[in-house]
């Protein structure tokens, strides 16, 4: 019979473990030097000096491009939710809840999370695809060889405005999608729009605008540093740059579903 | 700039007894310097001294660490043990804002020209001048022109990277690299991937940019006619170490095996018909 030891020092065992030991060096070694990364970006962000142009030209980016995508994912969500509310709860009379239940789920919920998952995905693929081709075509030597620090010019500006733009297209994607909900309250639902709107008004709390708002405040923070890290590492030419991208993406994404949990929870406490 | 570069032109390039008398000033030292990317050792002790106002070509093969060595001199690479001393000053231990201080003394030509593929190559030119001068819109203007016009590119200037050649891709980065009046310049493979009539002309570019910037100038290549027509001396470097220093007369008459070997391999194939 073999034993536990036997199998951890036979020749798999002996491939096992530097391999695990590696990975796990590899993962404190990515998440130090992000970290050390997002250090130097905040105390530029507080430190300044801001470049206006650059930062203007990534608020555009960033902010204004996404507005379609945005208003299209909230409208639909704010749609379907005021469908589904009616449908599950209509033997509670559950049409009355429509305006409570799709502003409460989109405020402190749908909108930050859904918002963040695609406004991210769009930008943070295309930030690391910017810095990551700079980098394997020595544009980021380039510009350190001219004695200009790329992280000043190419990073700070980012992770400023996704951190700025996120909270912004957060209140865009909640309006829209209450409006979303207006549409099938009204249209087919036939409920009244006041009724509709006042139950809005009167569910929606300070506190559950803030929460959600606040969230996206650190997505945007967390979004935008993992893009351009992904971008800044990038080695191995086009098939690199594909594999840094995706990476962003899917690691983007994971982030943001852990930090909503801890966030919230975070919120919850403070109240 | 339609001469091409003939023996008796390169003697006039020659140092003159005033450049001699600078040559034994130090502007680059490598002491002892060690640099491994994993389990790879790439450099294993290199020592070099590139002295003011000379032309030192860095021979070597593929993957032998001329281009490590040339970015240890621009503080882009730190090495594992050993210094580096530029004018004196030790740059290994520089954190990197202050290697931003280092780098305005030296013009970097990446391989690839390096330009910023967003900007224009006006832009690009005046990308520098933007960053660390007060310079006015009409002084980088005029900065820019002159530049460009050395390097043989005027009209130039509204054109994207993406419609340029390769050759006018490295001359724009070379333009870019200049326009700070930098005291040195680093070539990484300036006539690599290039047609011979082209890479000609980098190479009367790089001797007429020495002649009128009185400049130093490291060129990393392992195109031995590029080598012998622009420079001064040879360092060559093998197993991560420079194991042949000298001039190109003695570097024509070496007894250093793999040294000739390489020479002689490349002759052979640079005269070969393509």
């Amino acid at each position: 019979m073999t034993s536990a030891v036997d199998v951890a020092s036979g020749p798999s065992g002996r491939r096992f473990f530097p391999r695990a030991r590696a990975k796990f060096t590899g993962t404190m070694a990515y998440v130090g030097e992000l970290s050390q990364l997002g250090w130097t970006v905040l105390q530029m962000i507080f430190r300044g000096p801001y470049e206006r142009d650059l930062v203007i030209a990534q608020f555009e980016s960033i902010g204004v491009r996404s507005l379609s995508i945005v208003a299209i994912t909230s409208l639909f969500i704010g749609m379907v939710l005021a469908l589904q509310t009616a449908y599950s709860l209509a033997e509670f009379g559950g049409k009355l809840f429509i305006g409570k239940v799709v502003s409460l789920s989109l405020v402190r919920e749908l909108a930050p999370v859904l918002m963040s998952l695609m406004v991210g995905g769009r930008v943070g693929a295309g930030m690391t695809a910017e810095i990551g081709t700079m980098k394997v075509t020595e544009q980021i030597d380039a510009l350190r060889a001219l004695a200009t620090n790329p992280i000043r010019k190419l990073v700070f500006p980012r992770v400023f405005s996704t951190t700025v733009m996120f909270p912004l297209l957060t209140i865009i994607s909640c309006f829209v999608g209450i409006m979303g909900g207006l549409v099938v309250a009204t249209g087919n639902l036939h409920l009244d729009a006041s009724f509709y709107l006042r139950s809005v008004i009167e569910t929606v709390a300070f506190n559950d605008l803030a929460s959600g708002v606040m969230k996206t405040l650190f997505f945007g923070f967390a979004i935008g540093l993992i893009a351009c890290f992904n971008g800044l590492r990038t080695t191995g030419g086009a098939d690199g740059v594909g594999r840094a991208t995706t990476m962003t993406v899917v690691s983007g994404a994971i982030t943001v579903l852990i930090m909503d949990f801890f966030l919230t929870k975070l919120f919850l406490l403070i109240g | 700039m339609t001469n091409t570069i003939t023996p008796e032109r390169r003697a006039e390039e020659r140092p003159t007894p005033d450049r001699r008398r600078q040559m034994r000033d130090v502007f680059v030292e490598f002491v002892d310097v060690h640099k491994s990317y994993g389990s790879k050792l790439v450099l294993r002790g290199v020592n070099l001294k590139v002295y003011r106002g000379e032309v030192l070509v860095i021979l070597g093969g593929s993957g032998t660490g001329k281009s490590v060595t040339l970015r240890h001199m621009l503080g882009l690479e730190a090495p594992d043990e050993g210094r580096v001393l530029v004018e004196d000053e030790d740059i290994t231990q520089l954190p990197e804002e202050e290697l931003y201080r280092v780098r305005k003394k030296f013009g970097m030509l990446f391989q690839s020209g390096a330009l910023f593929d967003s900007m224009t190559v006006f832009e690009n030119v005046a990308f520098p001048l933007r960053e660390h001068t007060e310079m006015s819109e009409e002084e980088i203007e005029r900065a820019v022109r002159e530049r460009l016009e050395l390097v043989n590119l005027p009209n130039t200037e509204q054109l994207m990277p993406v419609d340029l050649s390769g050759g006018m891709r490295k001359r724009v980065g070379l333009a870019r690299s200049i326009v700070l009046d930098p005291k040195m310049i680093l070539y990484d493979e300036p006539t690599t991937g290039l047609d011979p009539i082209t890479a000609q002309k980098i190479n009367e570019l790089i001797i007429d940019l020495q002649a009128k910037l009185n400049v130093t100038s490291v060129i990393v290549t392992h195109d031995i006619q590029s080598a012998f027509s622009v420079g001064d001396r040879i360092a060559f470097l093998n197993r991560g170490v420079f194991e042949w220093v000298g001039t190109m007369e003695e570097a024509r008459n070496s007894d250093h095996p793999v040294l000739r070997d390489f020479l002689r391999s490349s002759m052979v194939t640079a005269a070969q018909p393509g």
